[in-house]
């Protein structure tokens, strides 16, 4: 039985089981969902959105698609995964089991809590029947499969008005209780009026057993709400991460979502923004650096559909060994967006001769009245540079670093909380196998 | 301190250094002088240990020492500097930790521990002092967004830190104006002693008004055709090189 097989009889007894908690509407999408997944099968190197990132060899494992186990965690012993040295929410799953012992929730003035929460109070059923699913429907078969099982994740709802004064930590751990596992965290974010919130988001894994994570985040930004998320994806070689992302912007609003590749078997980002007033602002900032035969694919999509709205999008890539990585940019400029200012910026440095960049950036413009640039690199390490620092004293492994250092850096200051950048600072030095020598 | 015996250098089989013989006391100021296209540049990275260049004949020795196997970083620890004519730019890395790393890389490589961050600061403080720096620059990104003048004055202040036995200072005076190159003159005056020695290397004759050389040497096609004492800058800025070839 494949895994598609697995899957299809596993949802009928997945339904059964959660049907009774939640409201007809969310039984229907779900139902629909897995007919669009079913229909269309997990995507191949046929798929134009898939050529250069096979799924062949993280489908043919034997996950357990519906882990009930409940693992525990000493909160020592995954301390090191949270940014700790702040106050902060924090949602957090085990095994894609909300674990209350590691979280900090909240229902004072917003609602930080979980999306199983929401699905079964009344209280919730305006907030799911007006957004679950409204963006991510139908987008692509795998976040139709993550639908078709959505059960729990975070669920984020902030009122107008609303500045959350800490971030929010979204973490999903897996224990490796069982051999291989497949996750499916769902979560929702909707921001209203003029409110302001942080988010870092996580999936980690805790021993070296297989792990496929195959999550889906819808989020919602209202008439001037400003989101900051912030992804880590730094995980062990034996997991796998598809990350589906979707962002819907009202008039004034200025989202960011900034993605750190550091590791992981296999890693996609499907990032998508659509513009759905005037004056909106969509940043994406990435970095990546991984090595050995690690990939990472970043697609990205920003759906300009309005007038006077602005995206910048800057994408930064070390790779080492025999890494792969992927970036597909894609910017859509309706006609009626005039004004638009759209920039995007991919660079690209290849350590080693066995790595590969497959860039692609799309540009698809229908207005006339628009600035839009787009600048793609690939490159080495620039030799005149290299030298300068190896004549002040600097070892070539420093003075390598440093450079890399140096190149991700733009990318970096984008980070709006000081102690994440901190860390994250100091995981580059570490991927970059660099002691760099001073506090950062 | 400095000896350079029938130096020849070439780049991707194209010969640039053809034969240089050259002496540097401690306590001289020498300046390298010619037309663009000389080998001028070349020399300097030469000495500074630039791989892309392959030394296939010849001999440079620091205090008797032979440099030819030596990296660029062995060659800073043994108190070489060069001063890049175009330095280069490392946005997220502060003048202040760049020179940290730089003087402790060293320190280490020389069997020294780290210098206390107290004394660092202390140093740091006292340099930019010397140098007429503003502390506001210390913490910028290292060259980067910097004028001409900046960068040069930035080239100088790590020299002042490094306290290198030779400086080798590759045309340091193009791109500034008259106010900048008496700022950069003078820290070099400054650090000037009996034990360091300086290598100037320049297409004109201002700077030199400014550092007046003990030895002014032509370079021409790679090699030195002429060597002499301060007046010999004068005269090529009256006659131009043409009437050395």
């Amino acid at each position: 039985m494949d895994l598609k097989e697995k899957l299809a009889a596993s949802f009928l007894a997945f339904e059964n089981k959660v049907s009774v908690d939640t409201d007809s509407n969310v039984h229907d999408i779900r139902s629909n969902a897995f007919d669009h997944f079913e229909q269309h099968g997990f995507p191949t190197k046929k798929d134009e959105d898939w050529k250069y990132t096979s799924l062949n060899s993280i489908l043919k494992h034997n996950y357990n698609v519906l882990p009930e186990t409940e693992a525990d965690v000493e909160f020592a012993a995954v301390k090191k995964f949270f940014l700790h040295e702040i106050d902060s929410y924090k949602i957090i799953f085990i095994d894609g089991v909300y674990s209350s012992f590691l979280s900090e929730t909240s229902h004072d003035g917003y609602d930080i809590c979980l999306l199983s929460a929401a699905f079964k109070k009344p209280k919730y059923k305006m907030v799911i029947d007006h957004y679950f699913d409204t963006l991510a429907s139908n987008k692509s078969s795998i976040t139709s499969l993550n639908t078709a099982f959505s059960k729990e994740g975070a669920y984020i709802n902030i009122p107008k008005n609303t500045v959350v004064p800490k971030p929010i930590q979204i973490i999903h751990f897996s224990t490796g209780s069982e051999a291989e596992i497949l996750l499916q965290p769902r979560n929702l974010l909707v921001v209203g009026e003029n409110s302001h919130v942080q988010i870092i988001e996580r999936h980690q894994s805790l021993s070296s057993n297989v792990v496929l994570t195959n999550s889906v985040t819808e989020i919602f930004a209202n008439k001037n709400a400003i989101i900051d998320y912030y992804k880590v994806q730094n995980d062990e070689k034996t997991a796998s991460l598809i990350d589906n992302t979707y962002v819907q912007q009202q008039q004034h609003s200025h989202v960011s979502v900034n993605t750190f590749s550091f590791g992981g078997n296999l890693t996609r980002n499907n990032l998508e923004f659509f513009q759905e007033g005037e004056h909106i602002d969509s940043t994406l900032n990435g970095i990546t650096i991984i090595g050995e035969k690690q990939l990472v694919d970043n697609h990205t999509l920003v759906m300009h559909k309005y007038p006077n709205c602005e995206s910048h999008e800057l994408y930064k890539g070390i790779y080492f060994d025999k890494a792969t990585g992927v970036f597909n940019g894609k910017v859509i400029v309706e006609k009626e967006a005039q004004k638009t200012n759209a920039f995007q910026q991919n660079n690209n440095i290849l350590i080693d001769d066995g790595a590969t960049i497959n860039a692609k950036p799309q540009l698809e413009i229908f207005a006339d009245d628009v600035k839009c640039s787009h600048g793609c690199t690939i490159g080495q390490l620039d030799t005149d540079a290299l030298f300068y620092l190896r004549s002040r004293g600097i070892p070539k492994k420093e003075a390598n670093g440093l450079l890399l250092y140096a190149f991700a850096n733009d990318a970096l200051d984008k980070i709006k909380i000081p102690e994440l950048k901190t860390r994250i600072t100091k995981l580059i030095a570490k991927k970059l196998g660099v002691d760099l020598g001073f506090d950062l | 301190m400095l000896e350079i015996k029938n130096l020849h250098a070439k780049i991707e089989d194209k010969e640039i250094l053809k034969g240089i013989n050259l002496n540097v006391k401690a306590g001289e100021v020498h300046a390298i002088m010619g037309p663009n296209g000389s080998g001028k540049s070349t020399f300097a990275s030469v000495i500074a240990g630039r791989e892309d260049y392959v030394v296939n004949e010849g001999n440079i020795f620091l205090n008797n020492e032979d440099l030819d196997e030596l990296a660029p970083e062995e060659r800073a620890h043994k108190g070489i500097f060069m001063s890049f004519q175009y330095p280069v730019e490392i946005p997220g890395v502060t003048v202040t930790n760049f020179i940290k790393t730089a003087i402790n890389e060293t320190r280490k490589a020389n069997g020294h521990e780290e210098l206390p961050a107290k004394d660092m600061l202390k140093k740091i403080r006292e340099t930019a002092q010397l140098l007429d720096i503003d502390r506001k620059f210390l913490s910028r990104s290292l060259n980067t967004g910097f004028s001409g003048g900046e960068k040069k004055r930035n080239e100088i202040f790590q020299m002042a830190m490094l306290e290198p036995k030779l400086a080798i200072l590759d045309e340091t005076d193009s791109g500034l104006d008259i106010d900048a190159l008496k700022v950069v003159a003078n820290g070099v005056n400054k650090l000037k002693s009996q034990d360091n020695a300086v290598i100037i290397i320049t297409h004109y004759q201002r700077l030199l008004e400014y550092i007046v050389p003990d030895f002014v040497h032509v370079l021409h096609d790679g090699k030195i055709v002429k060597s002499g004492g301060p007046e010999l800058a004068l005269e090529l800025e009256e006659k131009g090189y043409d009437w050395l070839k």
